[in-house]
């Protein structure tokens, strides 16, 4: 399969005052194939948003080089390209939301990008369908739930009609039914529409549902599997600040009192099955 | 205090013809209506100006008790005109004399005459703000300036600002709440003291407000970079908006109708 976003030894440093530059990403070598669900996990300050803020050419690498479907961020004649290509939802619904009304907003993209009218409309009611806000497309959007509004963010979004999606953390502002509905869309958008998903999250039952798992620790990839192989590394994860999931945990602590139950049981059916066997 | 309650650019939605008429239709016969109102001599002008209105406001549907309403905020400084018109407006027909003040006929006219400009001048553009909505109103705005792009003024800009300006005041009031609400818990006291001490005490408001003001201009302006925002240029717009005949027949009405009190108020009626 292709890849989408390419990372090649990526560095980044933010010039701070006085010329002290503390480095956020440390070489960072990465490909992410079209069509996957990607999340990556990190503790705060990890550097997995300034990641996330290279794969649109929002922040230029200080070192190394990013690739978006083959075009180096670089390239400043192609930046509207890349933009188009990989959208992006960032944690604060309020602070990405342009206009008054909910289809003004999600319009606000294709406008951009100098779409013919009768052309946006289309886009934007198929991306308030998509995200299922389409009923509320005249209403302003201060007046809706968190989780509505970073829906309607993601429809912004999806009106692009980007090939990837980058989310830095839409959950973080969320109660849990927002955070469900917000989910259930993300994964929507990949299954349905073979869209690729990169999901910037600190909540491990988030993470646990992607394709794959990048774990991220001061600006360093340190691990990067499907989420069942890199969630056994129980203790690998502790040293880097991270819990597992509580499936996880408990089979972990299981096998740590010498009982043999499979670690890789991720979801709580699993769990359940492993934990009946053992006791069959 | 209810900061939630403050609605600014209050919009009445509705479906009656006045809100259906393109928003460049309403700006344009607005400023035909306040020219007009500036054309006005006597009696006879203000009146056909006074039964526009009233026919305007009746077709609109917007309840004439939040016109009224509207006006609250303004009645001192019609009452302070009123009186310096009535004291100051020298005159043959001396009505009254005390002491230093002189009240002539003339006066009473000028003071009553100013009065009515007034009220007929806000009502005027409140209904144009009840009709419209915001956004709308923006979009006319921007199309009706676009020549000035020729002579370099920033017109998309300007119309992008306000859009936001006005998208962005619901968050800055929830916001503003929530932080008055945490000062209060941490005991500050809003609303007792002097003039002088309840403005000091606003300090700890604004501070965290505007600080977060900016940190949220820093994120939107990135959210919108990545949503390929990159100026007005090569922009199209989702709603297209058109003139259709009744915009044709407002635009000519009002045109007649400010020729009209302009020659009328020429012979002094």
């Amino acid at each position: 399969m292709q890849n989408i976003i390419q990372t090649q030894d990526l560095r980044f440093a933010y010039t701070g005052p006085e010329g002290v530059s503390p480095v956020v990403l440390d070489g960072v070598t990465l490909s992410i194939a079209e069509g996957s669900f990607v999340a990556v996990l990190g503790h705060n300050g990890s550097g997995k948003s300034t990641l996330a803020k290279h794969m649109n050419a929002i922040l230029l690498p200080s070192g190394g080089t990013v690739y978006v479907d083959g075009v180096d961020t670089r390239d400043e004649e192609k930046l509207l390209d890349i933009r188009r290509t990989v959208g992006m939802v960032f944690q604060n619904p309020d602070n990405q939301i342009v206009a008054n009304v909910v289809e003004e907003d999600v319009a606000f993209a294709p406008e951009n990008l100098g779409v013919p009218p009768a052309e946006i409309r289309q886009r934007v009611d198929d991306a308030l369908k998509a995200v299922g806000m389409y009923k509320f497309r005249e209403h302003a959007p201060h007046l809706l739930s968190g989780g509505q509004k970073q829906r309607v963010a993601i429809a912004g979004v999806i009106a692009m009609r980007p090939r990837c999606v980058v989310l830095d953390e839409p959950t973080a502002m969320l109660d849990p039914i927002g955070r469900a509905d917000v989910m259930r869309t993300i994964k929507a958008l990949n299954r349905e529409r073979g869209v690729t998903v990169v999901l910037i999250t600190h909540h491990m039952d988030e993470a646990a549902q992607a394709d794959r798992l990048i774990v991220m620790s001061k600006g360093k990839i340190v691990a990067d599997g499907a989420p069942k192989q890199v969630f056994q590394d129980v203790e690998g994860l502790a040293t880097v600040g991270l819990t597992v999931p509580q499936t996880t945990q408990l089979l972990w602590q299981l096998r740590q009192e010498g009982l043999d139950v499979p670690l890789d049981a991720l979801s709580d059916e699993e769990c359940a099955q492993a934990l009946a066997a053992l006791l069959a | 205090m209810a900061l939630k309650d403050i609605t600014l650019g209050q919009y009445f939605p509705g479906n009656s013809v006045v809100h259906r008429l393109d928003p460049r239709t309403k700006l344009i016969a607005v400023m035909l209506y306040i020219v007009a109102l500036f054309l006005c001599e006597f009696f006879l002008t203000y009146a056909i100006l006074f039964l526009t209105l009233c026919a305007c406001i009746k077709l609109s549907g917007v309840p004439v008790k939040s016109i009224v309403r509207g006006m609250k905020p303004v009645v001192f400084i019609v009452v302070f005109t009123a009186l310096l018109n009535l004291f100051y407006t020298p005159g043959e027909h001396v009505l009254v004399k005390l002491w230093i003040f002189t009240i002539t006929l003339e006066g009473v006219f000028s003071a009553f005459f100013m009065v009515v400009r007034i009220l007929m001048l806000i009502s005027g553009t409140f209904l144009l703000t009840y009709t419209t909505s915001p956004i709308l109103l923006t979009d006319g705005l921007e199309s009706l300036m676009g020549p000035l792009k020729k002579v370099k003024v920033p017109v998309h800009e300007l119309a992008m600002m306000m859009s936001i300006a006005l998208r962005m005041i619901p968050t800055l009031i929830e916001e503003t709440d929530k932080i008055m609400s945490a000062q209060k818990a941490r005991g500050a006291d809003f609303e007792s003291g002097s003039l002088l001490q309840r403005a000091k005490a606003l300090i700890p408001i604004l501070v965290p407000l505007f600080i977060s003001a900016f940190r949220r201009a820093d994120e939107l302006a990135v959210a919108m970079e990545c949503r390929c925002y990159h100026g007005g240029e090569g922009r199209t717009r989702m709603r297209q908006l058109r003139y259709q005949a009744n915009d044709r027949r407002t635009i000519a009405a009002f045109l007649a109708l400010t020729v009209l009190v302009g020659v009328l108020g020429h012979f002094g009626l």
